[in-house]
């Protein structure tokens, strides 16, 4: 047994040191040479300033703006009560309710009046009444977008097909038809909104 | 279901089959000594840690070897989690773990499982990510390969007494296969987008006004090692949802592939190695077989939709998306989870709690099988050679012949053995959920009521003792009962098959390998492939049934009858 005790210990102590802390540091110090931008977490800088991560999405409120999905992500206040916190991206997580939960129906029923009332009556997409995965989903599907396209023209007053043409520019296929999917990214959207590249 | 959903699946898995191939190869090379590039490296290594080369173990020794290493290891994770306050690289001051939770993750990711009782954003400190998880990540892999292996070499051999060396499997699997692809992938991964960083949390100015902090980090090496080893424990709580662990459907395509690949290769290796590759090869289809049927089976599943909300209004297509994300859509979601529950990667892209009934019943049931479609790298290989020595007794009964599997005979012995560690996990699973949700504290953890909660449970402790690691995220898993119960199941799921399956080994390597007769039963042709898979779904069926049919199939029911609780 003795015997068999140096080389685990041995084993686990220097393969800590190497797997653990040379290899990533090293690896670290790769990544801040090669992609700093995506090592550093894609921070997207406006008049010198970063105003968000390209991948990480934001809670966007006013008719003015596009909206990402509803994120399920929750704060625990000063009173020790739990407060919703939209895209709050210090975590993530997902609401996990189950399908027959009857919080889940009423989430959506409620989310599916207000989609309508804001964007008008009609089918309503999956992605905009349901909470994502992470919390932090920086996509909308293409029907969504075009769905809040609209609205936002009105709000900006800037011609409807302004807004539909943003979308398009900006919008993602899947490549091959498989990988990935057709949706465009909220962040980006609203950048240009903001910029006034939509006008 | 469409056409292009599907599509993905076929892409996915020619990818993988294609390189299991060659890699099954490789390895069988790894695993004779034949490997030898980079014998610079290891010479220190062993020079260093005291071990001899040269020295081969029986199975015993191979077995202390094992436990020793993990023993020790695991009580470095629990110390490093304790005490991450007072580490390197904790720029968010994050404080040490309570005992409970501290017991829980060492087991997890001792045992290769990652249950993740944690979120991770704030309960660990990359100081604790990179020297304490990701270097088990490596170990804990590697030790199921090097296991693996002994077990193939004892069926290679003849009246042989020795498996190899545990230390010189465990440096040459990490070397010579985790570390360059897990480099490789981890480029890919960040140029994609997955931070690389050790700054602190970054905090921007929104363009909606108001202040987002958003949690980074060292991510991408973790990440690619987390799914080539199918570890699967997160460095965020979203797990591969996460934009920052896995942000397109390249790196969700690149992570499937590296889920599934050493778990196909195994058997690849195995055939070379008894110089039977007709035989792997009737693994790798048995393998294959089962994780296409779920992969279709939970695609179509999550395809169908929530009949309650379609009614309340919402589009049928393209299916549900409660808990996924849009860049993945439902075919990309649902295949990784599958992908993650045949193998033992505790790694989710969606959120199976919040999986149609019959959607989550796939993950479930996938890991009921023993995580053999493929299963996790060394585990899901040794775990079906488990199932073809039943399977091979069963043929035998009905012959009335001695069993044999590649010229060896099974005998009583071995039938035990083999018996002990299939069912030493149902026994954790069904016990264990069986026992928590008659406890008060089990019930409090529940998140959702109905059918659902008893699915909650039962999937906790079939993912824990499994070697899992994924969840119906909405439990409530750091309790008292959870984290020391689901803690000891990781434990014995684990190392009570481990060790028994190595026991076998040593008993098969002493034996004769008796060579081919006209009543043989044949193992590498398609009536094995049929039979073992029977033999596989109806001995699991037999166990899970019940329980299942109490939780999603009842679930499925009451959805479709409108019933919400």
């Amino acid at each position: 047994m003795l015997r068999e005790l140096r080389p685990a210990f041995s084993v686990v102590v220097l393969f800590s040191l190497l797997l653990g802390l040379v290899v990533p540091l090293a690896f670290t110090g790769f990544a801040q040479l090669v992609f700093p931008f995506q090592a550093n977490g894609s921070l997207i800088r406006l008049h010198g300033q970063s105003v968000g991560s390209a991948l990480i999405g934001q809670n966007f409120r006013g008719k003015e703006w596009f909206h990402g999905r509803p994120s399920a992500l929750t704060v625990t206040n000063a009173k020790g009560q739990t407060v919703p916190a939209p895209y709050d991206a210090a975590e993530s997580g997902a609401s996990n309710l189950g399908p027959t939960s009857k919080a889940l129906v009423s989430h959506v029923t409620a989310r599916i009046a207000a989609y309508r009332k804001a964007y008008g009556p009609g089918p309503v997409p999956d992605d905009a009444v349901t909470s994502s995965g992470s919390g932090l989903d920086p996509d909308i599907s293409l029907e969504n977008a075009l769905r809040q396209a609209p609205a936002i023209a009105a709000a900006r007053k800037v011609p409807l097909s302004v807004v539909e043409q943003l979308i398009r520019r900006l919008a993602t296929a899947p490549v091959l038809g498989v990988v990935g999917t057709a949706h465009v990214n909220v962040l980006r959207l609203n950048l240009e909104l903001a910029e006034g590249h939509a006008a | 279901m469409t056409l292009h959903g599907t599509g993905f699946i076929v892409l996915a898995l020619a990818l993988v089959f294609c390189a299991a191939f060659p890699m099954g190869a490789y390895l069988a090379r790894l695993y004779r000594g034949q490997l030898r590039f980079l014998s610079v490296i290891e010479a220190p290594i062993y020079r260093i840690c005291g071990i001899d080369p040269e020295r081969q173990m029986g199975w015993a020794g191979y077995a202390v070897g094992l436990l020793l290493l993990s023993l020790i290891h695991f009580l470095l994770l629990y110390a490093i989690l304790r005490l991450q306050y007072y580490l390197p690289f904790n720029p968010e001051h994050i404080r040490g773990m309570s005992p409970k939770l501290a017991f829980n993750t060492a087991a997890s990711f001792t045992t290769n499982t990652n249950w993740q009782a944690y979120a991770p954003e704030s309960q660990i400190s990359y100081g604790a990510q990179m020297f304490g998880l990701a270097v088990h990540n490596f170990l804990s892999a590697a030790a199921g390969i090097a296991a693996a292996g002994a077990l193939m070499r004892a069926f290679a051999g003849s009246g042989v007494r020795t498996l190899g060396n545990f230390y010189v499997d465990l440096v040459r699997i990490t070397l010579y296969l985790l570390l360059p692809v897990a480099l490789l992938a981890a480029v890919f991964l960040l140029a994609s987008g997955v931070p690389m960083t050790l700054a602190p949390y970054a905090h921007v100015h929104t363009l909606a006004g108001g202040i987002q902090t958003i949690a980074r980090g060292p991510v991408a090496l973790q990440e690619a090692i987390k799914e080539l080893g199918t570890n699967g424990g997160g460095f965020f709580n979203a797990n591969s949802a996460h934009p920052f662990e896995n942000p397109t459907g390249w790196t969700n395509l690149l992570e499937i592939w590296l889920i599934l690949v050493i778990g196909f290769a195994l058997p690849i290796a195995f055939g070379h190695m008894v110089g039977r590759k007709r035989d792997g090869i009737a693994l790798f289809s048995v393998m294959a077989l089962i994780l296409v049927c779920g992969m279709l089976g939970a695609y179509a599943a999550e395809s169908a939709n929530n009949p309650i909300l379609v009614h309340a209004g919402m589009a049928a297509q393209p299916g549900n998306m409660v808990g996924k994300e849009v860049r993945f859509g439902i075919a990309q979601s649902t295949t990784f989870n599958v992908a993650a529950t045949g193998t033992s990667t505790g790694a989710v892209d969606s959120f199976t709690d919040s999986y149609l009934p019959l959607g989550g019943l796939v993950p479930l049931f996938m890991m009921q099988l023993g995580e053999i479609a493929p299963g996790g790298v060394g585990s899901g290989l040794y775990g079906i050679v488990l199932f073809a020595l039943l399977a091979v007794f069963v043929a035998g009964l009905m012959v009335g012949r001695t069993p044999e599997y590649l010229g060896k005979k099974i005998e009583a012995r071995d039938m035990k053995l083999a018996m002990l560690a299939i069912l030493v996990q149902t026994l954790f699973i069904l016990a264990g959920a069986g026992f928590s949700l008659l406890t008060k504290s089990g019930q409090a953890s529940l998140a959702n009521a109905g059918p659902h909660g008893l699915s909650e449970m039962l999937y906790a402790w079939t993912s824990g003792t499994e070697n899992n690691g994924s969840a119906f995220a909405g439990l409530s898993a750091n309790t008292m009962l959870l984290d020391y119960g689901i803690g000891l199941a990781m434990l014995f799921g684990r190392f009570a098959v481990m060790i028994p399956v190595l026991a076998i080994a040593g008993s098969l390597g002493a034996k004769p390998r008796l060579a081919h007769s006209e009543g043989t039963f044949p193992t590498d042709g398609p009536l094995f492939v049929g039979l073992l898979t029977g033999v596989i779904i109806i001995l699991v069926g037999l166990q899970f049934m019940p329980a299942d049919l109490l939780g999603p199939i009842a679930e499925h029911y009451m959805l479709l009858a409108g019933k919400t609780f």
